[in-house]
């Protein structure tokens, strides 16, 4: 259909850039690499330590604290679901990834979002790479990923990073130009530095809209599961890809409820915690 | 203080909002019109050249429609708003060339701001509110807490520290912007339209509470309103901006009186009077004779000026009654003094009442109605054909004050023999 102009070796240039790169750049992957592993694998002994039964209590401790007995009620029921299927491990794999790339999330997107909401130009730039961030299908992201990382955890989570921060990023930038114009002046009235109208003013005043994208950005990262199990990543994720390739429904449904549950205790808790005083 | 320093000085500044300032400036010293140039340059003029000068402890009212550039005037005295050309000189200094941290100095110390909207910070407790200037400034906590817990006892909100600003009326919450501007100890406050969110009972509050405090604390005040009987009310001196330009400043009477242009007559012409001019405004010259003279003189006084009842004083022209010539003459003849035969029960008013507060008096009255300071002198006397020529805008009916003027001065117009 397209003779006159032939098709631009865009997946060649790609493929070269990724080689590339993994040559150049292999002590800084190797190190990230060793630095997450280490990090999700921490959190998994520290959790699978804590007995099963005092996690839960913990965690509904956690879910009393910022709402009322109702959530409790859900997340201790729902942990206790989880426990009694068998997927208590699988649980906690799976919430130590989503954790760690939520946290990366949050300590990459909210200084970038901040710095984004006080320069115009770094707005202008960081905003169309979200759009692709988030509009380019997240399988995508695996192949690099593989290459860059090797399969296991590692992929998964950055993977999961990619693809679950632009709503962080997103929503510090819309928190903090929310802030009425009159305050800011205010603050700048009385004599305030940037850092002082960032922390004393901006940053308080935007909480309640960071917290809101923080927590999509828990669900997105929840959504990336299925799709980190395939290039290795361990968890719920993995039973139900298993599941799905071994056309076992029951088991699909046991590991998929599983991940239901933990996505509504912790959207439900962090959407309590946003909208606290 | 000495009425006569100068706190700020601003000379010929002007603030073009846009990109082709350069141009835009270029076509405002040619007179191009504020229309004309956001036509030919996409540029608003937001204040013209404007120059004044606001002296120490005085309440400078900026006065002018919406729009006309009134928040940006204010915010080039704090150059919260930089300004395209032109000085602003607070105690001779240039803010408009100070370096960032001199500024910054300036805005902590010197020059507070009280704001429209009240702007408090919603997660800040009323307490926090006021101390938040002094936190800026890196006070310890201990040391802000009593600090702004007097300014806020000075604005008459005890008791409400522990509150957020979403729990009280929009009258208290400016009370928290006016205690957080006090709190800072500043100089000067810049009040851009601090009231016109307000309720107009409570506005009228606000309004007498300022006046009080500003008694007390004797800042140097810059406010702004689009209200004429806000501006008369409190201003010392008012600026009356359309357009990005002054078009005239002035006393209040200086205002309402000699309009300069149709622009600030037609603003002055729906004032109402009765709520502007007091009595001092429209009270007529007393006639007075010194009580220790007796009934003859009072007699010939009375003859002399063809009047049929003299107001008696003390010494020091201290009202004491009134004598009409029939009791006169009777005490002339029982050899009476004129302490046995005036008339006591007159009634009197302040110099500072406003007309709608004395109709009843005056109207009620078969005596004019006196009016005395606080020391009781006599200081003149209410005509209600004069009241009620003032009202309708007669001109000739209203005193135009400075402070050496008294209709009744010491030299009397008679003199006795
Ligand atoms: N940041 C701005 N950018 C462009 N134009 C502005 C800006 N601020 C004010 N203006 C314009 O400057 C003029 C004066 O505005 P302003 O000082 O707010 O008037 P006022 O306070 O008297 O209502 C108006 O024409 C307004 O549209
Ligand atoms: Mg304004």
């Amino acid at each position: 259909m397209n003779d006159l102009i032939p098709k631009l070796p865009l997946a060649k240039y790609i493929d070269e850039l990724v080689v590339w790169l993994t040559i150049n750049f292999e002590w800084f992957f190797d190190s990230i690499t060793t630095i997450l592993e280490g990090f999700v694998e921490g959190l998994v002994a520290l959790l699978t330590f804590i007995p099963a039964l005092l996690l839960i209590a913990m965690i509904g401790f956690l879910a009393w604290k910022v709402s009322k007995w109702r959530l409790t009620l859900f997340t201790v029921i729902g942990l206790l679901i989880i426990y009694n299927l068998g997927y208590w491990v699988e649980m906690i794999e799976t919430l130590a990834i989503v954790l760690t790339a939520v946290f990366i999330s949050i300590i990459i997107g909210i200084p970038l979002g901040i710095w984004a909401s006080q320069k115009k130009v770094v707005k202008q730039i960081v905003t169309p790479i979200l759009d692709f961030m988030q509009t380019m299908p997240a399988f995508v992201y695996l192949i690099p990923a593989i290459f860059f990382f090797n399969i296991g955890v590692v992929p998964g989570v950055v993977s999961s990073v990619i693809f679950s921060m632009p709503p962080t990023i997103r929503l510090t930038i819309l928190g903090i130009q929310q802030v009425p114009s009159d305050i800011i002046e205010a603050s700048e009235a009385f004599g305030s530095t940037t850092s002082q109208r960032l922390l004393k003013v901006q940053l308080p005043l935007a909480m309640p809209t960071i917290m809101a994208g923080i927590n999509q950005s828990i669900m997105l990262a929840l959504s990336m599961v299925v799709i980190a199990s395939m290039v290795g990543a361990p968890g719920l994720g993995t039973e139900v890809y298993r599941a799905v390739t071994q056309i076992k429904t029951g088991i699909g449904f046991e590991a998929g409820l599983s991940i239901v549950i933990i996505a509504i205790v912790l959207d439900r808790i962090t959407q309590k915690i946003g909208t606290k005083k | 203080m000495d009425e006569k320093t100068i706190k700020i000085k601003v000379e010929q500044v002007t603030k073009i909002f846009g990109k082709n300032t350069k141009q835009a400036l270029q076509q405002l010293s040619n007179g191009k019109s504020k229309q004309e140039i956001l036509q030919n340059t996409g540029c608003t003029v937001g204040v013209n050249q404007a120059s004044f000068e606001v002296r120490t402890g005085e309440i400078f009212v900026i006065m002018g429609l919406s729009g006309s550039g009134k928040s940006t005037l204010v915010r080039l005295l704090n150059r919260l708003i930089d300004p395209t050309s032109g000085k602003v000189l607070i105690d001779d200094q240039d803010v408009v060339k100070m370096s960032k941290e001199k500024l910054r100095q300036v805005r902590r110390k010197k020059i507070s701001m009280v704001f429209q909207k009240f702007a408090l910070l919603p997660h800040f407790t009323i307490l926090e509110n006021t101390a938040f200037g002094l936190e800026i400034q890196g006070m310890s906590k201990e040391e802000r807490q009593k600090t702004a817990m007097e300014a806020l006892h000075l604005v008459g909100l005890k008791g409400f520290e522990n509150q957020f600003p979403d729990q009280l009326s929009g009258g208290m919450q400016q009370r928290v912007g006016l205690a957080r501007a006090l709190a800072n100890d500043p100089d000067i406050l810049l009040m851009d339209e601090a009231f016109s969110a307000l309720d107009p009972l409570i506005r009228k509050d606000m309004q007498d509470e300022l006046l009080e405090l500003q008694s007390s604390v004797e800042k140097t005040i810059v406010f702004i309103t689009h209200d004429l009987d806000e501006a008369l009310r409190i201003g010392d001196r008012i600026a009356l901006m359309k357009d990005g330009n002054i078009v005239q400043i002035g006393t209040p009477e200086e205002i309402l009186m000699n309009p300069s242009n149709q622009y600030v007559e037609r603003f002055v012409e729906d004032v109402d009077l009765s709520k502007v001019l007091t009595a001092h405004h429209v009270m007529k010259r007393a006639e007075t004779v010194q009580i220790e003279k007796g009934p003859r003189v009072a007699l010939q006084l009375m003859r002399e000026l063809g009047i049929s009842s003299i107001y008696a004083v003390d010494k020091q022209k201290k009202l004491l009654g009134v004598v009409s010539a029939v009791d006169a003459r009777k005490a002339l003849e029982t050899q009476q003094s004129l302490h046995q035969i005036i008339t006591t029960d007159l009634s009197t008013v302040s110099p500072d009442t406003l007309l709608t507060d004395l109709f009843d008096k005056v109207s009620e009255a078969t005596i004019p109605v006196a009016v005395i300071d606080d020391q009781k002198r006599l200081k003149g006397i209410l005509i209600k054909g004069a009241v009620i020529g003032a009202l309708a805008g007669n001109e000739k009916h209203i005193n135009v004050w400075n402070e050496k003027q008294d209709v009744n001065n010491d030299k009397p117009k008679v003199v006795i023999k």
